[in-house]
């Protein structure tokens, strides 16, 4: 990475923090940002396992795949400006790849998993379950059957141009649609219980809470990981193409660049996040079903990046963590109130501060310009 | 033979119930762009309107009647409000408009449910559309509900006067203009800004009317809305933006594939089937049924 | 195209992160006799915790919180009657808010934060499912008081509404006595509905009864024309309806307006009790039968009493139904368990549990020790145009659960 491309992109004011800088300031902001995953390497792995009880750092595992998915909303929608509203729908591929190997894995080898002896009518495996008895398969299938699927989508929605409104009805329609489907084969998918009811985990036993610490660990170990290649991918030529995509296609296509080939990218990427928040998910919390896909659930997704800050690594992360706690622990005391104030955060700071909260602080810092992606 | 008669009447008033929750729209989203998520809440709105009615008045046919205009008004009022307060600060981010709408439901689903209650509740059909007609007697007969009728006519008027006044009164020419170029509409001397709100204010109205027509055929709830309003998107966005005729030839092709896929299959494969060719048909014609030829380089 | 420092601190993260794992991932492995200790439960205080999980927001709640009413009516005549084992009760309330996750997720915190004695909630199958393995995992306790679709039988879950062979196949016997050669399976497309419907079939072929149809409706659907017409056009003798909820409202609608009448083709609905009979409206249910084991109109000094209570607590226009007294027997059943064992601890309540028995508001119930349900009377009722259900046939006896249908051989197939 050299610091000329860190001079490009003055951004269209749309929550963008990409503001001009010069060496001496990227180094400093290179140092500060060293700093900070540090830092948050430290929370995450030291302090939160130390503070927390079981059940509560179980929660923050929980949060975190939320956070996955965020970043990937951060790559779509805030760099790329594709609004995903159905992310649910590779959320819940890669939930369901990785329930369908640990369901196969707790049933043991040849046999069938518990809850198709309940409602299915069949003696036989469907061939689409038997390759995810193979834990490489099944780990593969975790990212790449939602990469494949958004490749397919993307290809198709983006090469006719489909885009802004028309995208983001068309991807909730899928994410439905995929819940529909879900739900009406419940010989074969659980129907709307989901899978659920996990023993192990790649030969460890769920019940255990040393194991249920290591998946902690795991998925906060991801969550930093992709946070670290996401940055990569803004701070790389193709993250300027794709913010010069979201800002003005048609210019990037008179230049001889293919958008539709930029946006399929990013899309494929973000699908793959959370795909593997998703897998991640499952072992965390012991359960995907339908009412994790949705419409609503993959609208849920958008809120905490867009409070945060949609086009900001930091803030679409921070942001989804800080809403699924704010969801957990307020309603609890207060349902109602809890909804209003949801909305009303998200309405104010869509409308008057596209940027989210974390553009704040680029507000009161406006007098020393931050270089490309200090923030992130 | 009668079973595709039976089942065709189904797709129409299928198709009905469809063009009434997307006509609101196809004024606010395809005439004038915006995606108001909020939409399906208004048509609650207009729903709890005959609920509220009918408290006060016990006669279930007058209270329909006086509740037409009048969740056409409440939902109207509604939609200015939301007009006036955000929507026109975000006319150039129209994802962010349909975010900050869906922020808006939200809110406006907590409000029903602080005021009415979490559960469902029903409004008295009036006696005169609980009937049928019988068109094929016998073993297996083919009877039209009174309701159904009822609804199919409240589509037909809604788009005949929405028509008219879109084609022959001067409000009506005054919205085509601001849509088919602001700028020059706004230089000619039209209050943009103006046309706008009477705009939203008959496509949030029309949503109104739409809830009523709903209390007809189900339960009348807070989250109502939210079941729809994709629906409702898809019809808009298959017809095409901006054309009426594409919504109304939309509304009634998704009701009878709808109904000739359910009959054959299961409720939710339907579902899906109709959803993927949605899909499969927008690869064909991204812009819909018809396209509104603009200068656009998109 | 990476700097050397940025290679180097992805580098350190990672080891980092390996080191982490290496340090913690020393569990037990599955299959190994691992830590699967009984549930602390908190006995310190004058107090003694219970856990209450129901849906008060989302879809369900219309349904979970005339449970959690009678949960709550329970516990106040408890401690008014001086607690359990001298401890009063206290309720820790959580909402399940329609989302099975938050299920799972509540009564973990309800286990592990609040170490409850015990839990009472739950209504779908599908939040039963997700609850299931925190209970077992967990070693702590949930009463649940919804009938369901039976096969299941966890040590860690007494069932408290009925089971399939006290509710579904005492119907089937019903509709066959009335001579019933044909029917059509309704239901809203989740669990309950489409298991029900497997155990139909079953006994069906059995019975020499003709399946001409089964149809399933998304949950919350309200578009019920096809599915009407598809009644009308297969003219089965009666339908049997698992539908839940609103669905109900546009489906008898519908029903209605094709000109069936409960004389031409009865419904015989196992999801229709007194309160939602109450907001589908009773025009359009009169003279369809149901098929539970309590009604508001059930007689007996006992619920006379329940009712009269629930009356003067919530309100003089609020029905009661049977996921409501099954519900308030529960909280019964637990504190007669606990008084028999002596103790809060969660294996000896299970010790305790076989033959205990209640006067409840449906009869006298006895907990069977062995599948943890209990034995309860089946019977089939018809809806007036009052909103109330009387009953017109019952079991007389209570039936023994079963919930695997291990006794009837038809149900071989099955599980």
């Amino acid at each position: 990475m050299t610091d000329h491309q860190t001079e490009t992109g003055t951004g269209n004011g749309t929550g963008d923090e990409t503001t001009t800088g010069n060496g001496s300031g990227a180094r400093g902001a290179r140092w500060r940002l060293a700093g900070g995953y540090a830092a948050a390497a430290v929370l995450l792995f030291a302090v939160a396992p130390a503070v927390l009880s079981d059940f509560r750092l179980e929660q923050l595992a929980r949060y975190l795949c939320f956070a996955m998915v965020a970043v990937g909303i951060s790559l779509a929608w805030g760099r790329g400006g594709m609004l995903t509203l159905g992310q649910g729908l590779f959320f819940g591929l890669g939930g369901y790849a990785m329930a369908m190997h640990l369901k196969l894995a707790d049933a043991g080898p040849g046999q069938l998993p518990d809850f198709m002896l309940l409602y299915g009518s069949t003696d036989q495996l469907p061939w689409w379950w038997e390759p995810f008895r193979s834990p490489v398969v099944a780990i593969a299938a975790v990212f790449l059957v939602p990469m494949a699927v958004a490749a397919v989508i993307g290809f198709l929605v983006f090469r006719r141009r489909v885009r802004g409104a028309y995208f983001a009805i068309l991807s909730q329609a899928l994410a439905a649609a995929f819940a529909i489907l879900l739900i009406g084969q419940q010989a074969t998918t659980g129907g709307t219980n989901g899978l659920t009811n996990f023993q192990g985990f790649f030969g460890f036993a769920l019940n255990d809470p040393i194991n249920r610490r290591t998946v902690y660990f795991v998925i906060a170990g991801t969550l930093l990981a992709l946070m670290l290649l996401t940055r990569q991918l803004f701070l790389s030529r193709y993250g300027e193409l794709l913010v010069a995509v979201r800002d003005s296609e048609e210019r990037v296509r008179f230049l001889g660049y293919d958008p539709a080939l930029v946006k399929l990218v990013a899309y494929v990427v973000s699908a793959g996040m959370a795909g593997l928040a998703g897998a991640l998910f499952v072992p965390a919390v012991g359960i995907i079903s339908p009412a994790l896909i949705g419409i609503v659930p993959s609208i849920q997704f958008l809120i905490g990046a867009a409070i945060g800050g949609r086009a900001s690594l930091v803030g679409a992360a921070l942001g989804a963590i800080a809403v699924a706690w704010a969801q957990t622990t307020l309603s609890e005391e207060f349902p109602a109130a809890w909804t209003y104030f949801q909305a009303g955060l998200f309405i104010v700071v869509v409308a008057f501060l596209p940027g989210g909260l974390i553009s704040l602080r680029q507000l009161l810092t406006r007098r020393r310009p931050t270089p490309l992606g200090a923030s992130t | 033979m009668t079973v595709i008669l039976s089942q065709s009447f189904t797709g129409i008033s299928i198709g009905a119930v469809l063009l009434l929750i997307a006509l609101g729209l196809s004024l606010t989203f395809g005439q004038m762009g915006v995606i108001n998520m909020a939409h399906g809440e208004f048509i609650m709105a207009g729903a709890y309107t005959v609920y509220v009615v009918q408290k006060s008045i016990d006669s279930a046919g007058t209270s329909l009647l006086i509740s037409l205009p009048l969740a056409f008004l409440v939902a109207g009022a509604m939609g200015v409000l939301l007009e006036w307060l955000l929507i026109r600060r975000l006319y150039a981010r129209p994802l962010d408009t349909l975010l900050v709408t869906w922020g808006v439901s939200l809110m406006l689903q907590q409000l029903a449910r602080d005021i009415f209650g979490a559960p469902n509740v029903n409004a008295q059909a009036p006696s005169w559309l609980s009937g049928r007609i019988t068109l094929v007697d016998g073993e297996h007969s083919l009877t039209l509900a009174h309701s159904r009728l009822f609804i199919l006519g409240l589509a037909i008027a809604a788009v005949v006067a929405l028509t008219l006044t879109l084609r022959r009164t001067s409000l009506g020419r005054r919205i085509r203009a601001v849509v088919q170029h602001r700028d020059l509409a706004e230089a000619s001397g039209i209050a943009t800004g103006r046309v706008d709100r009477i705009t939203f204010f008959i496509g949030s109205g029309l949503a109104g009317l739409a809830g009523v027509a709903l209390t007809l055929v189900g339960p009348i709830g807070p989250t109502m809305g939210t079941n729809i309003i994709i629906d409702a998107f898809l019809v808009i966005v298959v017809g095409g933006i901006g054309q009426l005729r594409g919504a109304v030839i939309a509304a009634f092709a998704l009701g009878v594939l709808q109904a000739v896929m359910e009959y054959s299959t299961t409720v939710s494969v339907a579902r899906v089937t109709v959803l993927v060719a949605i899909v499969a048909f927008l690869q064909w014609r991204p812009q819909g049924i018809y396209t509104l030829r603009t200068r656009s380089l998109a | 195209m990476l700097p050397i420092a940025r290679v180097r601190r992805l580098a350190a993260i990672a080891v980092a992160s390996a080191t982490a794992l290496a340090l913690t991932a020393c569990g037990a492995k599955t299959g190994e006799e691992s830590a699967n200790a009984a549930a602390t439960v908190d006995t310190s205080g004058d107090t003694i915790k219970v856990g209450l999980l129901n849906s008060l927001s989302g879809t369900m709640a219309i349904s979970e919180v005339t449970v959690r009413d009678a949960l709550m009516l329970a516990i106040e005549e408890i401690n008014a009657d001086g607690g359990v084992l001298g401890k009063q009760i206290e309720p820790i309330s959580e909402d399940g808010a329609s989302d099975w996750p938050t299920f799972a997720e509540k009564s973990e915190k309800l286990i592990q934060q609040d170490q409850v004695a015990a839990v009472f909630g739950c209504w779908t199958s599908a939040s039963r499912k997700a609850v299931l393995p925190v209970f077992e995992q967990n070693g702590s306790l949930l009463f649940y008081p919804v009938q369901y679709e039976g096969l299941e039988q966890s040590p860690n879950i007494f069932y408290t509404g009925a089971t399939t062979n006290q509710q579904i196949v005492p119907a089937l016997d019903y509709l066959v006595e009335e001579g019933v050669e044909s029917l059509y399976l309704v239901g809203s497309d989740y669990v309950f509905p489409r298991t029900a419907n497997r155990i139909i079939r079953a006994y069906a072929e059995e019975h020499g009864i003709e399946i001409v149809g089964e149809d399933y409706a998304p949950l919350g659907s309200t578009e019920f024309s096809t599915i009407a017409n598809k009644v009308e056009q297969a003219g089965a003798d009666a339908v049997f309806n698992t539908l839940n909820g609103d669905s109900n409202v546009s489906f008898f609608s519908e029903y209605a307006a094709t000109g069936l009448t409960a004389e031409t083709m009865p419904v015989l609905s196992v999801s229709i009790a007194e309160e939602e009979v109450k907001s589908i409206g009773a025009e359009n249910l009169e003279g369809q039968l149901t098929s539970w084991n309590y009604y508001q109109t059930t007689e007996g000094e006992a619920n006379e009493e329940f009712v009269a209570a629930f009356q003067e607590r919530y309100g003089a226009d609020r029905p009661t139904s049977d996921p409501m007294e099954a519900a308030y027997t529960s909280v019964y059943l637990w504190a007669a368990m606990v008084e028999e064992a002596g103790s809060f601890e969660v294996e000896d309540v299970r010790a305790a549990a076989d033959g205990i028995t209640f006067e409840a508001p449906e009869g006298t119930v006895t907990v069977d020790g062995e599948t943890q349900h209990i034995h309860k009377t089946a019977r089939i009722g018809r809806i007036g145009a009052d909103g109330l259900i009387t009953e017109v046939w019952s079991s007389e006896e209570p039936i023994r659960p079963d919930p695997y249908l291990r006794d009837y051989d038809w149900a071989e197939g099955l599980s």
